[in-house]
């Protein structure tokens, strides 16, 4: 018996986290292909927004929908991201009632694994979408003024803030007991947290309670960064904050999602 | 007896107030086919489940091929493939990417996850519908995919939960064949099913389980003689005559004859051979023109449902012990 046992096993190298993790990521976005509802959704849904903030409310809120324009694309963009993490909670919930989870779980496999392929595709769509959403800002009229240098750090600002809400999300894909319980979560989060947020219009703008928790929603203070990185301005402040909250968010939720994963019948 | 291949020592397992597992004890006699039965909810799945490294045992303890399923689950995986009571496929991808993922995530290179995913594809009949996404198959077509896809890695021990549940008689048979060839090439299988010509056919030994304990085991034909007897079937030619000859079989048989309205059928468990002649002649005295009459050992069926149906009473505890010392004798 110990020799099948050794000689079964000796075709395979165990691989490795990594090389797991990867095989995952390339899976769910094999699934795209698919579904390519899925791509009709993370493409037009954010360019919708855009269109519609910014021709329906700019002339209200800004003035001009030009001059709103430049306020509202980096809002738009991390507000999409919001929307993107939608789909690792509803992936991973999803796996879970159709057993897929099972067969990985009797795999010799890394455990994070799951999870963590299924967050770097979604870290994939997050660049899709945020370069659509602003190539299109730009054919709009959009004009960057904090030069290359602060595209490129609000490019990678909007990518980290992707993952970070990934994490966040896929704690409640690993929890909810359904899909339609992730959409109901999902909402009660995203919605409050994206409006109530200097995303659309800045804090200075709303009455006072409403204000103090705009200044500590850490959307608001990616998208302060975000702004000032492609608007020019100062960037520090803002920038701290939203590296700190996403350090705490990930640091809190990337373990639980992975223990709970492990346990989850 | 050779050391047994998997093996579980006083298996408990709770849901809440639900007695999934309630002290099971397997002996898996390497290169064998074990037969796990029992009705819905007896706990069949839970104790693969547990096999599998899915759930942990409250109480007992499992050991597959050596290894405790607690203590090195991963050890434990690399010896197993398993095909759930659900087939556990991607819908949203194709049978080729499916398989070739599982070959990538159990460390096989890519050409070789590759090759083997094509392999199997052939020797399922998916060859043709490779490309294709699972979301387009048939039921059966998707259970010979979760099949193969627990068959990637060359599991020394398979565990198949239900596996023939939706497929066609044609692909049952090709699964049978399929699992007496893994057999043959060392392969130890745990198979659970609802079909008791399926275990009867296939299983070396046979296990019954109800309410997460162990009722009866042993090989097919010892279970078959654990029920005693041998079973004699009548069908009169007038429907209305079964009544007539029920109770003329219940006079010699001991036992009332039990009756299936639909198929006219009458039936008693018989001891003696001479029986049968017995049977014949008080039919004939009786003037009852007979179309069908046979004699023959009891079903799996009805050994199955002769063991089940008494659980409910309160000596089940009991009797499950006594069964399970008489099964090993
Ligand atoms: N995850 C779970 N949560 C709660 N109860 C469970 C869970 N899994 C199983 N059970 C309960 O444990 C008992 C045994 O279930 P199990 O699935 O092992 O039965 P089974 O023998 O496989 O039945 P079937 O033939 O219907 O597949 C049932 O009463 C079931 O309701
Ligand atoms: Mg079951």
């Amino acid at each position: 018996m110990s020799t099948t046992t050794s000689t079964r096993a000796e075709g395979r190298n165990r691989g490795s986290a990594l090389s797991h993790t990867l095989t995952i990521a390339r899976r769910n976005l094999l699934q795209i292909k698919s579904d390519p509802e899925q791509l009709i959704g993370m493409t037009l849904q954010p360019l919708m927004f855009l269109v519609l903030f910014v021709y329906v409310f700019g002339g209200a809120i800004a003035g001009s929908s030009r001059e709103y324009l430049q306020f509202a694309l980096p809002g738009i963009l991390v507000q999409g991201i919001a929307f993107t993490g939608f789909q690792t909670a509803l992936g991973l919930n999803i796996d879970f009632q159709r057993g897929l989870i099972d067969r990985f779980r009797s795999l010799p496999m890394a455990r994070s694994a799951v999870v963590g392929g299924r967050i770097l595709a979604d870290a994939v769509r997050v660049v899709w979408g945020t370069l659509i959403v602003a190539g299109f800002g730009v054919l709009l009229g959009f004009r960057f003024h904090g030069g290359v240098a602060g595209a490129i750090g609000a490019f990678t600002m909007v990518v980290a803030f992707g993952v970070t809400v990934s994490w966040l999300m896929a704690f409640i894909g690993v929890n909810a007991r359904s899909p339609e319980a992730v959409n109901t979560f999902g909402f009660l989060l995203i919605l409050p947290l994206t409006f109530a947020s200097s995303v659309f219009a800045p804090a200075e703008s709303m009455p006072g309670w409403l204000q103090a928790f705009v200044k500590i929603n850490p959307l608001t203070s990616v998208v302060d960064a975000t702004r000032a990185l492609m608007l020019g301005g100062p960037v520090t402040g803002a920038a701290v904050k939203a590296v700190v909250w996403m350090v705490v968010i990930t640091a809190v939720f990337a373990p639980l999602t992975v223990a709970r994963y492990r346990r989850r019948l | 007896m050779e050391q047994a291949a998997i093996e579980t020592e006083g298996l408990g397992k709770s849901f809440g107030s639900v007695r999934a597992l309630d002290g099971i004890d397997l002996q898996v006699a390497p290169g064998t086919v074990f037969g796990l039965l029992g009705p819905n909810g007896a706990g069949k799945t839970t104790a693969i489940r547990v096999l599998a490294t899915l759930i942990r045992p409250d109480e007992g303890r499992a050991m597959v091929g050596g290894f405790d399923v607690v203590t090195h689950p991963g050890e434990v995986r690399r010896l197993i493939g398993l095909t759930g009571q659900y087939a556990a496929v991607d819908e949203l991808l194709s049978g080729r990417e499916n398989l070739y993922m599982i070959g990538r995530l159990i460390g096989l290179p890519k050409g070789a996850s590759r090759s083997r995913a094509n392999e199997l594809l052939e020797s399922f009949d998916l060859a043709d519908a490779a490309t294709k996404n699972v979301k387009t198959y048939s039921g059966g077509m998707r259970r010979k995919l979760d099949l193969a896809a627990s068959l990637v890695g060359r599991p020394q021990f398979l565990y198949l939960d239900e596996p023939t549940t939706g497929l066609d008689p044609r692909s049952r048979l090709q699964l049978w064949v399929l699992i007496r060839e893994l057999v043959a090439d060392g392969t130890t299988v745990l198979l659970t099913t609802q079909y008791l010509d399926e275990a009867d056919r296939l299983a070396d030994e046979i296990v019954v389980i109800d309410h997460g304990r162990v009722i009866a085991g042993g090989t097919s034909a010892e279970l078959k003689s654990m029920v005693g007897g041998q079973v004699l079937q009548v069908r009169p030619a007038e429907p209305g005559d079964v009544g007539r000859v029920a109770s003329i079989l219940a006079e010699f048989a001991g036992e009332d004859a039990e009756v299936h309205r639909d198929s006219q059928l009458a039936t008693v468990t018989i001891s003696q051979r001479s029986a049968l002649g017995q049977a014949v002649r008080r039919l004939d005295d009786a003037d009852i023109p007979i179309d069908d009459l046979a004699l023959r050992r009891p079903s799996l069926d009805e050994v199955f449902l002769g063991l089940t149906g008494h659980t409910a009473e309160a000596e089940a505890d009991a009797r499950s012990e006594d069964n399970s010392e008489r099964s090993l004798a």
